[in-house]
């Protein structure tokens, strides 16, 4: 699918950078014109992915995120949040709900939100490489454009 | 994130106020920890009327609150989640460990 608009954003894993990553995705997501609800869904996937990057990738320095968003031409918006850090030895274990190597701060159901807030979600990972992941949502259209 | 505890009947209510994420939650469950030893309630309410947002965070500082209380034979319930936190915590099926939702007036009763 192609891109008709997107950013890319550089930032390192520092916790307070959560917020800021999630505003960015949201306002970014704004010109799909989606409904409140569509774009809280964006932020909060966003927030899980970002999180994560932050928990596990760099679990003890501060490393690099960059967080792309774009919008497709299906009025989709796509948000790719890859890092270089530890990396996951088992994607589909790390995707069960409650799984966690995060301890008691973590609840294990951060990739359980994201695939229910999100219409897709791929994430690809290499041990001491680091993890992408890709999520993807559509914004169905509210005020056709006419003609 | 900021915290305001109210103790209203046989439970102790603490609201809190702001987003509720994961660099938020370190700090918040550290001062509900202290607030839970200080007054050691029976029951807690806690009121998330004041979180605007909520993500997966917010579900384990839930439930590491509820495993506080459970070791003392307390009870904790959520109330007043606004609709994004309240959609976290139901895609987290958080409803099936925790109660949510009910009010000050049924926790006393």
């Amino acid at each position: 699918m192609k891109k008709e608009n997107y950013i890319r954003l550089e930032f390192p894993s520092k916790s307070v950078n959560e917020a800021f990553a999630r505003a960015a995705a949201a306002c970014f997501a704004a010109q799909t014109d989606p409904t409140l609800e569509e774009l809280s869904d964006i932020k909060t996937a966003v927030s899980e992915a970002v999180t994560n990057a932050i928990v596990h990738a760099y679990p003890d320095r501060i490393g690099k995120i960059c967080l792309k968003a774009a919008v497709l031409t299906d009025n989709s918006v796509e948000i790719v949040i890859r890092d270089w850090g530890r990396g996951i030895e088992d994607v589909a274990r790390a995707r069960e709900p409650m799984y966690t190597t995060g301890g008691e701060d973590r609840s294990g159901m951060g990739f359980t939100i994201m695939e229910s807030f999100m219409d897709e979600l791929r994430v690809r990972s290499a041990p001491g490489k680091g993890t992408t992941v890709t999520m993807r949502r559509k914004i169905t259209p509210r005020n056709p454009k006419l003609g | 994130m900021k915290l305001t505890v109210r103790q209203s009947g046989s439970a102790l209510r603490i609201l809190l106020t702001g987003e509720l994420d994961h660099h938020a939650a370190r700090g918040a469950f550290a001062e509900v920890s202290r607030v839970l030893d200080d007054y050691m309630p029976r029951n807690c309410i806690l009121d998330l009327s004041g979180v605007p947002f909520m993500d997966s965070s917010g579900l384990a500082l839930i439930l590491r609150t509820k495993r506080l209380l459970d070791e003392c034979g307390g009870t904790l319930h959520i109330e007043g989640p606004r609709r994004q936190p309240e959609k976290v915590l139901s895609a987290a099926g958080l409803g099936r460990v925790v109660e949510i939702g009910s009010t000050d007036q049924e926790v006393i009763q």
